[in-house]
Formats: structure tokens, sequence, C-alpha cells
């Protein structure tokens, strides 16, 4: 294992650490301030999966397109938007990164071509293979990655979503995160065949499964799968086995699954896990890792701060973007 | 300056398309039967061979998938138009249209818009049964977000295209099966439509007709009949579904008194509704009669022709509802 660590260039793997820390930094006010009420509506967590956004995310060249689920604060802090910016967002003020109106679920952002936060399940891949076709037909090598959820590989647009870029060969990265429950519904309880790698393979693509607890393995994995869509050689289907560790939304008791397993996973929580091996190594130190925290809390209280000092859209401005010209009339 | 050119509204509609393609390489069409079998209405046709496969894109029978995927493919700089066969099948790719093309632009914050043109065969008549016949447009115009057209005339569908792909936003044109085998003439010197006025096609001062897509003929058809027995109908071809040109209407109706609406959709929460509530929100005491409509019967389309031509709005329905209005409050 430290072989593996030893490969990495030092900065990339405190650079995966530094991530994991600000979403889980991020997360955990979240529902904090979700309980103040200065977040309303609902709010997914990502506590637990933290290394497949930032194992995957980090692997994306800057011109890459991300598709995203409505699960999505971490992907988008990792893309490189700010944390002041997403925050303003989930508080409803219009320096949100879509302006407020968005929210929690719905997180864009131009200059990162981050394309949402999709509360469709299954809603974002046939956008995602479309941005790929119109990159293929423009003879650009960039790619689209799209994260979805198992729970997605249920829904018709999955699999119309897989063929259309397998019979196109389109640089899609299908980017599935299994954390065994859709919504409340266990994989078992909802798939006729739960593995995913062969359900995806049926389209003649690409496939692999990494542990999603492991960032390093995530990252690498999915720069293998990245390089073959770079090539040519059509889109990547990654299963990322990970597991949350919150309730499902801030409206969920959990009553689908037993607390022993929620207590199996969190044992092999990826932050800990990870600094753990760094520490091993040599790589890391225990100050360091506070500093690494306590930064990403200085972030967080900006990014508060920011939001809470925030001005409302005004009811007039509303009504702007919908179409052209503006449609509204009293 | 362009001669007068005699052709079908296919034609019309496939001119269009080429101009479309030859004009900006941004533009391709994909859909189910687009290419080699040349469109089911048979509107493509020979575009494969000038234009080559990756720009008149055969898709797989995957509505939401390749809907979405001209949703991606705009959001990434092209110019796509994705052709649905049907509006019943439109259906299938309902999520895609409603989810992500009407809102993405407002949802994110004005960042991102969707510059996707689709066009759909809608209605009934050609005796296809019930889910290949039905005319579900209004319920598309219901959606802020996206612009809705129906061509009705050679003119329309010849020109609409170019503006639709122009628009930075969704725009879906509704094309009439019956229609595309219809006859007219391109005028000399056409240079194009506008996407924003509903147009009059026959004036007149004793009551305003409206219809639009495959209704228009049939409301001209009464408008000559009742013209017959001096009853002078001012017809209204609505062209735009979504947004509603209320001014136009209102504009008639004022001088008429009188409004009769034609629609193929069913009458309980139609598009004539919504126009009927917006003239009595907006003229209720200009009017000399209550507004009256003649739309679909409320049954799925049938097949047998008589049942079919029973169940839709026809020119004699249209008269007996016109003579009523004025029996009833002489002009």
């Amino acid at each position: 294992m430290t072989d593996v660590l030893q490969a990495c260039h030092q900065d990339l793997l405190l650079k995966l650490l530094r991530d994991m820390v600000h979403i889980r930094s991020l997360e955990e006010r979240c529902a904090q301030l979700y309980g103040e009420t200065k977040i309303r509506g609902f709010l997914h967590l990502y506590i637990g999966e933290e290394a497949v956004a930032a194992g995957a995310v980090n692997a994306l060249e800057p011109g890459d397109a991300l598709v995203a689920t409505y699960r999505e604060h971490g992907h988008a802090l990792v893309r490189g938007v700010s944390a002041e910016a997403i925050m303003a967002e989930m508080f409803g003020k219009s320096a949100g990164c879509s302006r407020g109106r968005g929210g929690s679920m719905h997180l864009f952002d131009a200059e990162q071509r981050l394309y949402g936060g999709n509360a469709i399940v299954a809603g974002g891949l046939p956008l995602a293979v479309g941005l790929a076709l119109a990159d293929k037909m423009q003879g650009r090598k960039r790619v689209t990655a799209c994260f979805f959820g198992e729970g997605a590989m249920a829904e018709g647009a999955f699999h119309e979503a897989m063929n259309l870029a397998a019979l196109w060969q389109l640089p899609v990265l299908f980017c599935c995160e299994n954390n065994l429950y859709a919504m409340g519904t266990a994989l078992a309880r909802s798939e006729s065949q739960v593995l995913l790698t062969v359900k995806a393979a049926s389209y003649n693509i690409n496939t692999r499964s990494v542990d999603g607890m492991d960032v390093v393995a995530v990252h690498s994995q999915t720069r293998k799968a990245l390089a073959r869509i770079r090539a040519g050689h059509g889109p990547c289907f990654i299963e990322y086995q990970t597991y949350r560790f919150r309730a499902h939304s801030m409206f969920d008791p959990e009553l689908y699954r037993d607390k022993a397993e929620v207590e199996q996973w969190k044992q092999r929580g990826p932050i800990h896990g990870f600094s753990a091996r760094l520490k091993e190594a040599g790589l890391l130190t225990e100050e360091v890792f506070l500093n690494l925290e306590a930064e990403a809390g200085d972030e967080i209280d900006r990014a508060v701060q920011f939001a809470e000092a925030a001005d409302w859209e005004s009811i007039e401005d509303c009504f702007a973007d919908v179409c052209t010209p503006p449609e509204h009339t009293a | 300056m362009s001669a007068a050119q005699k052709m079908t509204y296919r034609d019309a509609c496939r001119l269009a398309l080429q101009e479309a393609m030859q004009q900006d390489e941004r533009v391709f069409l994909m859909g189910e039967d687009v290419g080699r079998y040349g469109g089911s209405y048979a509107v493509s046709k020979g575009l494969l061979e000038e234009f080559g496969e990756e720009r008149v894109r055969d898709t797989p029978l995957s509505e939401l998938g390749f809907t979405g995927a001209g949703i991606g493919a705009a959001l990434g700089g092209m110019r796509p138009i994705v052709e649905i066969m049907t509006v019943n099948f439109s259906l299938l790719a309902l999520d895609q249209i409603v989810n992500t093309a009407a809102l993405l632009r407002h949802m994110s914050g004005g960042q991102f818009t969707v510059p996707l043109v689709i066009r759909i065969s809608t209605g009934a008549g050609r005796q296809l049964a019930a889910q290949h016949s039905h005319s579900l447009e209004g319920w598309f115009a219901h959606i802020p977000g996206i612009r809705v057209l129906m061509p009705a005339t050679i003119e329309d569908a010849r020109g609409m295209l170019a503006p639709a792909l122009r628009d930075p936003d969704p725009v879906i044109i509704f094309e009439h099966a019956v229609l595309y085998n219809s006859e007219g003439e391109l005028p000399a010197g056409f240079t194009g439509v506008d996407i924003s006025q509903a147009r009059i096609r026959r004036p007149g001062r004793d009551l305003t007709l409206v219809a639009w897509g495959g209704c228009l003929p049939k409301a001209l058809a009464a408008a000559t009949t009742l013209a017959q027995q001096g009853i002078e109908c001012e017809v209204i071809d609505l062209r735009i579904l979504r947004p509603l040109d209320d001014a136009t209407l209102l504009d008639s109706v004022r001088r008429t008194h009188r409004l009769l609406i034609v629609d193929e959709g069913w009458r309980s929460g139609s598009l004539a509704a919504e126009i009927a509530a917006r003239i009595a929100e907006q003229a209720f005491y200009e009017l000399d009669a209550p507004i009256a409509r003649v739309c679909s019967e409320e049954v799925p389309i049938p097949y047998p022709r008589h049942l079919e031509e029973a169940a839709l709005p026809q020119a004699d329905k249209i008269v007996v509802c016109a003579q009523a209005m004025v029996v009833q409050c002489p002009v």
C-alpha cells in the first residue's frame, strides 16, 4: 500500500486529503445550518462519500465537463466553485453559483463547465451524451464526466444514454456512485442484476469497479479511464463502491438500514483511513492534518459570513432568464 | 428577387432544413429514421445524401435519450434539430423537455441557455388511431421556458425554422401531419417570417375565428361558407402557441365583438380555454356574445374515418357554432 502512495506526487496526495476534509467540513456545517433554518428545502449530504468526488474530479482536465446529481456539493467544491458561491446558493442568495434559484440540488457554474446539480435521477445522463456529442462533432478533445447513483441504473434514461454513448463512441465517463441505497431501497431490492459493471458492460462499454472509500484507487482508476476515453476508445463506466454515512436527506428517519451496518462502513471512513495511511508512510503529521482541518473550518466560516451578508434576488429580477424575451406578464 | 414557387408543406419544411444546414455548420438533424429512411413523413428525404451521417443522424428508438442528447449538444455549442416522429412519442421525452430544456436557463441563474429546436408532427385525420393522432401542443404551451410554434402555411413551414434556430432558448415546432401534402405558393421575394405574432389570414368584421395548425384550413373554409350567408369572419392564425400574442387577438375582438376558437386539442384544459380566459379577462365588455369553442370531442381519437371525423373540429361544426353566435346576438 505504501508503494502506491510513494508512486504518487506528495502534492497530489495532500490535495486529495485536503479536498476530502473541505467537503466534510462544508457538509457538517450545512447540517448545522439546516438545523438553524438558514438552509431550507432538500439537503442531501455527501458525508462518507468524499473519496469519490475528491479522487475522480481531481482527475479531470480543466476543459472537461461535469454533470452531477442533487448530492453534488463536493463535486462542485473540488471542481473549483468557491465555498462562498456554494454556501450563498444554499442560502438562496443572489451571489450563489446559480443566483440562488436552484439551492442545494442545483449548483451550476459555466466557468467550470458544471452543468448541474440535477434532481431528476438519471436526468443528467442524456445531457452528458449530448455534451460529448458536441465535442466530438466539433473535434474537441474533451471528456464529459457524468455522476449518478446506482439507483439511476434502473431508469430508462440510463440505458438510452449508455447505448447512445457506446453506439456513437462518445467521450463520456459514466461515474456510478454506488452507495447501496436508492433513497431507502437497497440495491438487491431494486435490481435483478446487482453487479453493476455486468449491467453496464452489456452496452459493449469498458467498465471497472473500484473501492470508493479509497481516494487513491478512485483517482488512479478514473485517470486510467479518462486516458482511454481521450485516446478515442469511446465511453467508460466506473462503479465507485461507497456509502453514505448520513441520512438520504434531512427528512429521512433511516428506517431501512441497520445502525451496525452504518457503523461498520464508518470504520472504513475515507478521511481517517487515508490520513492514517499517509502518516504510516511518513507523508503526513498530525500537526499538518490539524492545520488542514482548521483551514477548512476557516474557509467555511468565511463562506457562511459571505452568504449571510449577500443580497436576495429581487422579485422583479426573478422573471428574467426564463426565455428571450422575458415572458412574464402580470 | 426570387420568383413565386409552388410547393407542398413537406417541401417547405425540407427546404428550411436544407438551408439551415447549408448556412450553419453547427446545425444537425437527429431523430428516428431521419436519415436512410428519409423521415417517417419524408420531410428529410435527400438530406442524408447532401450532408452525411454525422449531420443527418439516425437514432435508436430512444426519445428520452436523443432529446436529452440534443439539449446537451445545444449546451455544447451545436444547433441541433431533434425530430420526434409524432407527438404521442414526445411523451417519452417529456422529462428532458420539461425538467431540463425548459428550466435550465432560469435554474442556472442565466448561465446556460439551450438553443435546441424540436420538430414534432402532430394531429389526427389520417386514420392512424389513438396512439398516433393526438394534439398535445397545448400541453407544451403550458410550460414557461419554451417557445411553441405551429406553422399552418407554406410560408411558415418554410420560414419558422430559421428564427427558431436563432432563438437562444428551446423552441418546439409542431407540424400537422395532414398538412404535409397540402400545396401552396411561396410568394415571390420571400425573405422570412417572425415567430412572435399571430396573423390575420382573412379580414372580417362580424366574428373573430382563431385557429392554428391543421384547423386553419378548416376555419378558412368555414369563413368562406359563412361569408355566403352574410357573416364576415376575421380568421386569425395563432402561429405562436407560446408566448401567446394577446394583442392581435384583442385588437380583432375589439372590432368584431365575437370570438370563436377552434382547437384540435380536447376542450378540458385546452389552449382554447386559455385564450378564452385571456379575452374574457381583458375584453369582457367588448363582447356581444359568449366566447365559443370548437374542440375535439373528449375521446381517444378513433380509427374508422367517420368516427375520426366526428371526433375532430370540422368546417361544418365551425359554421354551425358561428351561426348560433350571430343568431343569439345579431350582428
